[in-house]
């Protein structure tokens, strides 16, 4: 026998378990927990570092896990749809119902962002907005006899350019500012793009029944609702980033949650004064003039609503 | 070289002894009856009359139509898929529902152009939400699908049509309602029978709710059509 050392024979532990069944996600595994061994371990990490500290490591590894082929495959974007019914459910009563410590990407998204559930918000918010707006005008000029009903669609195009905007931008900017705040202090800890699209898309569900309620014509019943869902879809987004900027300097923290919660509150009141008028003058002539001032007023870059 | 070539002489060395012997006879005929009629098909529908063949894509299109009305879990609409169908359905919805009148901008009525994208866009973004989600529906399928099952919907425009020559009053607003409400129902039930089969069962929902919501603002655009005086 050639020399043994007693080190060969102690029992060696194998902790990088964990790293070997991510590098080689095809072996097959003893798993107790769930079927989805590869899935699993993915999961395994976001529950154990739930703390503050490792949060940064984890979200950096579980970003750099979702690439599955190049950006020119057709599986590339597959894996940005990859939800049952069930988690999109989830997801949506996630972000109607915001509970103070559940950090929605954390506890609902949980690595796994999907493109399914902002896109189609997105399109049914359009679409929603723009008829319930069609038809609140309808209901408060119905009894005037000069009125003649137009469908008013070119409105649906409006919509949709600021819905898309709002939904792919404001992201963009918010993940933007992040990841050089990310570099300016490593303390920071980010979220991937994906991770940021698909709260803000989630967090525009709740304008959806919003706008459907906003056809009942009184103006402080749709004052009263734009505040419920600024409040519920703002403290969705403020449960989200705050823990992702509130190691950075006060000024910056507030700065950061501030500009967040007024761009939402924009989107929200802009959309009432366009759209919903109430009927507050007589005669078609009135009419056309109080559509014009108020289209200036909803310009999102430029101007403050009265 | 050299090497090789010292190497690879014991390997073919046995060649020289295989040989075919003249008196093993090959004979036979090779033939390819699919190919033979292939050919022969070719040739008979150039041959054939413009009428026939107009006549026969026409019957496959109306024999589509028959399975979109009464929807049954037939694959023929699957299997032979054509556009034709979804070209003169969206081409006569878009054509009666654009506005005719010179002041088109303030009557805000969807255009030509518009009711024609809505369409063809909205399928073609539909049919990509379901082959994403996993679905083993080809692209084309899905859109003939798609296209075909707008017939309700176009039939359900002729009558609206019809109901709004007799003036626009309420109770003719109550009868395109239900009209146009019966038909976007029947659209999104018979496309839900073809497509559903080729999801996994747990996204079934994800894939039904952008067909809903496409008929729905299809149906939507029917039944906000109103005359211009």
């Amino acid at each position: 026998m050639t020399n043994v050392s007693p080190d060969d024979l102690k029992f060696q532990e194998f902790d990088e378990a964990a790293d070997l069944l991510s590098s080689n996600p095809g072996a097959s595994t003893l798993s107790i927990s769930s079927p989805a061994a590869a899935a699993s371990s993915e999961e395994v990490k976001v529950d154990l570092s739930d703390d503050e500290d490792n949060q940064q490591e984890s979200s950096e590894l579980l970003g750099g896990e979702k690439q599955t082929g190049g950006f020119w495959t057709f599986e590339y974007y597959q894996s940005f749809f990859n939800v049952d019914t069930l988690q999109v459910l989830d997801r949506i009563k996630g972000s109607v119902m915001p509970l103070p410590g559940r950090n929605f990407i954390k506890h609902h998204i949980r690595s796994n962002p999907d493109l399914y559930g902002p896109f189609w918000i997105c399109v049914t918010l359009v679409f929603s907005v723009a008829i319930s707006g069609n038809l609140s005008t309808f209901l408060s000029k119905m009894g005037n006899t000069d009125y003649h009903y137009r469908p008013e669609f070119h409105r649906v195009s409006i919509a949709a350019v600021t819905v898309f905007l709002y939904a792919w931008l404001v992201p963009l900017g918010v993940w933007g500012f992040l990841m050089w705040r990310q570099s300016v202090e490593r303390q920071i800890s980010g979220y991937t793009f994906l991770e940021t699209v698909c709260v803000y898309g989630y967090s525009l569900f709740i304008y959806i029944p919003t706008s459907i309620l906003w056809t009942i014509p009184f103006n402080w019943l749709q004052w009263l609702l734009i505040v419920i869902a600024m409040v519920i879809s703002g403290s969705v987004l403020v449960l989200t980033f705050w823990p992702a900027v509130r190691d950075d300097t006060k000024l910056t923290a507030f700065a950061t949650m501030a500009v967040i919660v007024s761009l939402h509150a924009l989107l929200a009141v802009g959309f009432k004064l366009y759209f919903f008028q109430v009927a507050m003058y007589t005669g078609p002539s009135h009419s056309v003039q109080q559509i014009t001032p108020a289209s200036n007023h909803t310009s999102l870059t430029s101007g403050k609503p009265q | 070289m050299a090497e090789v070539e010292e190497s690879s002489k014991p390997l073919f060395a046995g060649l020289s002894d295989i040989s075919i012997s003249e008196d093993i006879p090959v004979e036979g005929d090779i033939s390819v009856p699919l190919g033979s009629q292939n050919a022969d098909n070719d040739l008979s529908t150039l041959d054939e009359p413009v009428k026939d063949t107009i006549l026969r894509d026409l019957r496959a299109i109306g024999q589509k139509f028959v399975h979109v009305m009464y929807p049954k879990k037939s694959s023929a609409l699957l299997r032979d898929w054509d556009l034709w169908g979804p070209l003169i359905l969206c081409v006569t919805l878009a054509l009666m529902l654009q506005s005719g009148s010179a002041d088109s901008e303030e009557d805000g009525r969807p255009q030509f152009a518009e009711v024609f994208v809505i369409i063809w866009f909205g399928s073609v973004i539909i049919t990509l939400n379901s082959k994403l989600l996993g679905g083993t529906i080809s692209f084309f399928q899905s859109l003939c699908v798609l296209g075909y099952c707008i017939l309700p919907l176009t039939v359900a425009m002729i009558v609206c049509r019809i109901v709004l020559l007799g003036g626009s009053g309420i109770i003719g607003f109550a009868v395109r309602l239900i009209v146009v409400t019966a038909s976007f129902s029947w659209s999104t039930f018979a496309s839900t029978a073809f497509l559903a089969d080729s999801q996994p069962a747990n996204r079934k929902a994800l894939v039904v709710y952008p067909v809903f919501l496409f008929y729905f603002v299809i149906g939507w655009m029917i039944l906000t059509f109103s005359p211009s005086h």
